[in-house]
Order: structure tokens, then C-alpha cells, then sequence
């Protein structure tokens, strides 16, 4: 991998190491993070591609700090962020309860930074297991105050790495948090990656500058960046700024995979982990004949409201959305529906994977009665 | 320190005359900086951090390191330092102050980063950032403030309020049987390999702020030398909420506070090993 230049090549890769390398590639030269299961790999991989990068390229100064918390960690990328660093942290569920407090004052003073969620059971300690039990926390803000952060939800490994490339330039772009959400499933496994011809190694030097950074006061005047406005009209001002920004990322950049909409009649929602497995159990439901579809929303936010609705008004009889935690995701269904039809939920929480049949039992028994919500 | 500002003022349009190299610096001794805003500070009569404030930003200037310097204000009563510093600078989230000031100088190696910190955030909610940066040796200088109290949210129990002291949430005076013994960081610290300078002063005289601007300095130098983690910490009056005159903070700075928090150098790794010693040199 270390030799790996330009040259699209298949890799096998776990999803923590696609999302490790894509990092790098993308131009990533700070990684802070503290040890937690079930995404461990990860910062292993970062401590071990920093190490060879400084060696190859000592110029490009990368930088991997076992900080001594994950509130350490993501103070750091508040830092390197400020000077214009391209800067990621990773951690599990747990741990990014802690990073809220960093997120929401990077949300505050517009700095960019990657942040990897490889969700587990919850609440508390909850258990290493594969879980999406995280949707609320991502896709509502997370941390204290008005803000919001991009969440992208992969469902392959060859995904991880496409959408942690992007969530750089995306974080770059808004000036805001992106998360990159996974599970220990999505985390483990291993696929066939390739880094395309468009997803080349990008150097520092090379990267967009950041008229914005902090590098001290040489031939200008000195900047300041903060998160606290005390006078109430400021604070407004600033809310309505963000708001504005968050906006146009709204209209902009929500992103879902459609898969046999067209004709269906029923549409089951799923991201991640779980849309694997409603794509198997779509897919055994259309071998008998129903016309199921699957809709996979790609960004949790913002999410693709705009395309559930527009597959609603076509006339689908219900939606069923199936997530692995508790039914979180279902209220972003059913506002983006809007009662143009029922939508039913189906989850398994706890870390428990269910299997394709189990669900496209589910489905068959919604099929045969729309209306008659669970 | 108003004055200080004002006096400024005037400054600049005076010519200076024929710079002779060793007299140049103290042709007005009191104006302003070129560090430092031209602001009036928010601080309460008789608070130390006006002084430290000025103290810090005449050792930038001085040593030329003012346009490579990010500094890193805290949560607490000196939040506000960005309006008064003239050097970049980045809010740090309550007690974060020394993990953000590590990330920026991983990225910037070259850059002089300080982070300027009253007792309550540096330690006890940003204890454990303190204790890995300084354990890391990370390159950065840590201007601690000590007053013994939380300032900005009115007069709270800090780690550092000495036995027996009142504050708002210990009515009774502080009581080492169930809120513990004021934390000593110069001594916690001192332990520490990445630590290179560690000096506590106390701002209560002409003498002590001197001293303090000193301590501030040989600071900077350690982090210019590439030599490890420096802090200076400042025993600092809070008046307003210590319930007293400036002139008696400054007298309850000597005699009760200098007693638990006994000024000197606790570490230099560039002094000669009987230089070295809780003690004050005074």
C-alpha cells in the first residue's frame, strides 16, 4: 500500500484502513484519536501511514497523536484545524459522545475537520457490536447549540474510502464538521478497494489554500477566531450565517442511491450496514414477484428528503424504514413523506444483525397490508 | 494598566532621537506594545491580568516572536484576551486550551504558541490536557494564572483556593477534609520528563512583576529552543472576588498565598543542577 502511487490498483482492504488510506490520500496530515473498540485499526493504520509519509515526505510534517482522551483528541483538530491542516479523529460511539463538545465549537468558528464514527450498541457502553444506534446524535448536531454536521453513511468498504476522500473536500467546502458514520461490520470487513485516477495522493502544497488559517500575523493584520458572541443581536447574526450556509448544504448536497424505485410499490429506506441487507432481502422479494424498491440514503445529512418524496407522490402504497437500533430514522422518513403513505419501521437494536430472510419476511407481511401501520 | 493605554497614545507621533542601541527600549516605558490592542480591558481594578497581559505581549514584541505567534485564551475571566492581544489567536473550549495549542504546534513547529490560563481551567477541568502535553513535551508555553478562585462566574471554590478561604460555594471556608488541599501544579508537574521550565511568581510588587516578565521570558525562550514544556504560573490578585482591596490582595498574596504556593523555579533543564529548588531566590 505504502508504494501505492497514481495507478488505479485493487486493494484488499478492511473499511478502517480504506477509510485510513483515503484519508491520507486526501491530503489528511493530522490524526489525534484514543484507543476504542470496535475502530481500533484505524488509528493503528494512521499511526503507521503517518510514520512512513514523514519518512517519504518530510516536508508534508504528518502528524499522529495517541491523545490522552477523546476530548484531548478533538481540541487538537480544533488547533491543527486553525492553521489549515486537513485533520481527522475517529472513535466509537461512546467516545464521540465526547467529541461533541470540540464538534460544536468547530461548528461555531467554521473549521473544518473529518470525524469517524464506527457506531456500536448503545446507550452507556452498550457493546462492540454492529449498531446505528447513533442516527440522532449524528444527524441532529450532536453537541450543545444550532449547528448541524455532514454525515455521510457508506455501505461498502469501497464506499469508505470514496466518501472519507470526499468528506474533505466537503468539510473544506462548508467550513464544518463532516462525519463519516460506519459500524463494527462496515469497520471489520474486507473488500476490493480502488483508488481511482481521480483520487490521487494529494500533497499539501497542492491543496486549496486556506486564506482563513491562523499561522501568526506576518503582513497582515492579526485574526482571531472564537465561538462566544456575547451581545444577542451578534449571536443571531452568527445563527443566521450558519443557518444560511447550512442551507445551501441542504439544497445542495443531499445524496441517495435508488435501487428498483421506478415501479415499486413499496420502498424500503435503509443506510449503511443495514441497506446491505435490505438490498438482499429487495432483491429475494422481487424474485416472487413484489415490487419492492430500496432507497439508501447516502447522506444522513442532509438527508434526501426531496427523493422520498418525490418516489411518495408516484404513488409507492408504504414505506418501511429499517434501521439497526430502536427506529430513529423513520421520523426523517415520515417528514420527508409527509402522509402521502404509511410508513412502517422495522430495527433490530443492540448490535443484533438480521438476516436478509428475517427482513424480507417483514416486507412480505407489510406488502400484503399497506395501510395497517406496526 | 488604563494608563498604560492612554499614554500610548502619544507614543508613536514623537520622533524617537538618535537610537543609541542600549537605550532604545526604554524610551516610554509605558506605551503600548505593538502586541496589544489599543483597547480598554474589561478587567476588574486591581486583577493581575492587565499586568500579565502587558507582560506577555512586551516579551513578543521584544523578542521579535509577535508574527509567528498564536495564542490560545481559555474560558474564564481572560476569554476575552483575542480583543487584547494583537497576535492571532483561537478560543480554546473550557480547559482545552493546552490539546488545542498541541495541535497547533504539531502543524506549525516553527510557530511560538502559548496558551494563557486561569486555575480552573487548567487545573481541574483541563487537568488531564495539562498533565499529557506537559508529560509529551510538547513545545508550548503555558501562561497560568492563579487567583485562587473562579473569577468570570463569580467567585467559585477553584482547586487552587487556599484551606480556609470563603468563596461562594465554600461558605464555610475550604476544608481539606471534604474539598481536598489547593493543587500545587509547579510540584505535580515537576515530576514530568518532557517538562523543561516551571517557575511560579507572585504579582504583588513592582519586584514580583518584574520578576514574573522574567520568568515569562526565559518561558518563551525554552519553547524558541525547542527544549520541552514551559509554564510560568502567576499568583495573581482577584480583589472583587477575594472580598478586598488591591492593597490588601496583593498583602494576602505575600502572607497567605506565597505559604502554600511558594514562589521559584521548579524546573529548568538549562540550569546547573544547584540552581534548582522550590525556593524563592528573593
Amino acid at each position: 500500500m505504502t508504494k501505492s502511487k497514481d495507478k488505479p490498483r485493487k486493494q484488499l482492504l478492511r473499511g478502517t484502513e480504506a477509510v485510513g488510506e483515503a484519508a491520507i490520500r486526501a491530503g489528511c496530515r493530522f490524526y489525534a484519536g484514543y484507543p476504542i473498540t470496535p475502530q481500533n485499526e484505524l488509528p493503528e493504520y494512521m499511526s503507521r501511514r503517518m510514520g512512513e509519509l514523514r519518512a517519504e515526505h518530510p516536508e508534508e510534517n504528518p502528524v499522529f497523536i495517541q491523545s490522552e482522551s477523546e476530548l484531548s483528541a478533538i481540541n487538537m483538530l480544533l488547533g491543527a484545524s486553525v492553521t489549515g491542516a486537513r485533520c481527522m479523529t475517529s472513535s466509537s460511539s461512546p467516545g464521540i459522545s465526547l467529541k461533541q463538545e470540540g464538534i460544536s465549537f468547530m461548528a461555531g468558528m467554521e473549521l473544518p475537520a473529518v470525524v469517524v464514527n464506527i457506531m456500536r450498541g448503545g446507550p452507556g457502553l452498550g457493546n462492540i457490536a454492529p449498531s446505528q444506534s447513533d442516527y440522532y446524535q449524528a444527524t441532529r448536531g450532536g453537541g450543545h447549540g444550532d449547528y448541524r454536521t455532514i454525515v455521510l453513511a457508506p455501505a461498502t468498504v469501497q464506499e469508505m474510502a470514496d466518501l472519507t476522500y470526499e468528506a474533505f473536500d466537503l468539510a473544506d467546502k462548508y467550513r464544518n464538521p463532516v462525519l463519516v458514520v460506519g459500524d463494527g461490520m462496515m469497520g471489520q470487513m474486507m473488500e476490493p478497494v480502488i483508488f481511482r485516477e481521480d483520487q490521487p495522493m494529494r500533497l499539501v502544497a497542492k491543496l486549496p489554500p486556506k486564506p482563513w488559517a491562523l499561522r501568526g500575523a506576518k503582513g497582515r493584520p492579526s485574526r482571531f477566531f472564537r465561538s462566544l458572541i456575547l451581545p444577542p443581536h451578534e449571536m443571531e447574526e452568527h445563527n443566521w450565517r450558519l443557518y444560511r450556509k447550512l442551507q445551501k448544504i441542504e439544497r445542495k448536497e443531499p445524496r441517495a442511491e435508488l435501487v428498483s424505485v421506478d415501479d415499486a410499490d413499496f420502498v424500503v429506506v435503509a443506510f449503511g450496514t443495514a441497506a446491505r441487507i435490505a438490498r438482499s432481502a429487495v432483491k429475494r422479494c422481487r424474485d416472487k414477484g413484489l415490487k419492492v424498491g430500496l432507497i439508501r440514503p447516502i447522506t444522513l445529512w442532509p438527508y434526501p428528503s426531496q427523493v422520498i418524496r418525490e418516489t411518495a407522490d408516484r404513488g409507492v402504497q408504504a414505506f418501511l424504514s429499517f434501521e439497526m437500533n430502536m427506529g430513529q430514522m423513520v421520523d426523517d422518513v415520515r417528514l420527508a413523506v409527509e402522509g402521502r403513505a404509511p410508513v412502517h419501521f422495522f430495527g433490530r437494536p443492540g448490535g443484533v444483525v438480521p438476516t436478509p430472510v428475517e427482513l424480507a419476511g417483514v416486507i412480505r407481511r407489510i406488502y400484503n397490508n399497506p395501510a395497517k401501520t406496526m | 494598566m488604563a494608563k498604560a493605554t492612554t499614554s500610548a497614545k502619544a507614543a508613536p507621533a514623537k520622533k524617537a532621537p538618535a537610537p543609541k542601541a542600549a537605550a532604545k527600549k526604554r524610551e516610554f516605558p509605558a506605551a503600548r506594545p505593538s502586541t496589544m490592542k489599543k483597547a480598554v480591558m474589561h478587567y476588574c481594578p486591581g486583577c493581575g491580568h492587565s499586568v500579565i497581559h502587558r507582560l506577555v505581549a512586551e516579551v513578543l514584541q521584544e523578542k521579535g516572536l509577535a508574527e509567528k505567534t498564536i495564542g490560545v485564551p481559555p474560558a474564564g475571566c481572560a476569554v476575552l484576551a483575542y480583543f487584547y492581544f494583537d497576535v492571532d489567536m483561537v478560543e480554546a473550549a473550557h480547559g482545552r486550551a493546552c490539546a488545542t495549542a498541541t495541535g497547533i504546534k504539531r502543524v506549525l513547529p516553527n510557530a511560538t504558541v502559548f496558551s494563557y490560563q486561569g486555575d480552573g481551567d487548567l487545573a481541574a477541568i483541563g487537568t488531564a490536557e495539562l498533565v499529557h502535553s506537559a508529560n509529551r513535551g510538547e513545545k508550548i508555553t503555558v501562561i497560568f494564572v492563579n487567583n485562587a478562585v473562579y473569577g468570570m462566574t463569580g467567585g467559585q471554590m477553584a482547586p487552587t483556593t487556599m484551606l480556609g478561604q470563603k468563596t461562594t460555594t465554600s461558605p464555610f471556608g475550604r476544608r481539606a477534609e471534604f474539598e481536598g488541599h489547593p493543587v500545587r501544579v509547579c510540584e505535580l508537574l515537576s515530576g514530568l520528563d518532557g517538562v523543561a521550565y516551571l517557575e511560579r511568581t507572585k504579582l504583588n510588587s513592582p519586584a514580583g512583576i518584574k520578576k514574573t516578565k522574567k520568568a515569562i521570558a526565559k518561558a518563551f525562550d525554552i519553547q524558541e529552543q525547542g527544549l520541552g514544556f514551559s509554564l510560568v504560573e502567576i499568583l495573581s490578585a482577584c480583589p472583587t472576588n477575594w472580598k478586598m482591596n488591591p492593597v490588601q490582595s496583593w498583602e494576602w498574596i505575600e502572607n497567605v498565598m506565597s505559604k502554600t504556593f511558594v514562589p521559584g523555579v521548579y524546573k529548568d533543564v538549562t540550569a546547573r543542577k544547584d540552581e534548582e529548588g522550590g525556593e524563592d531566590a528573593d
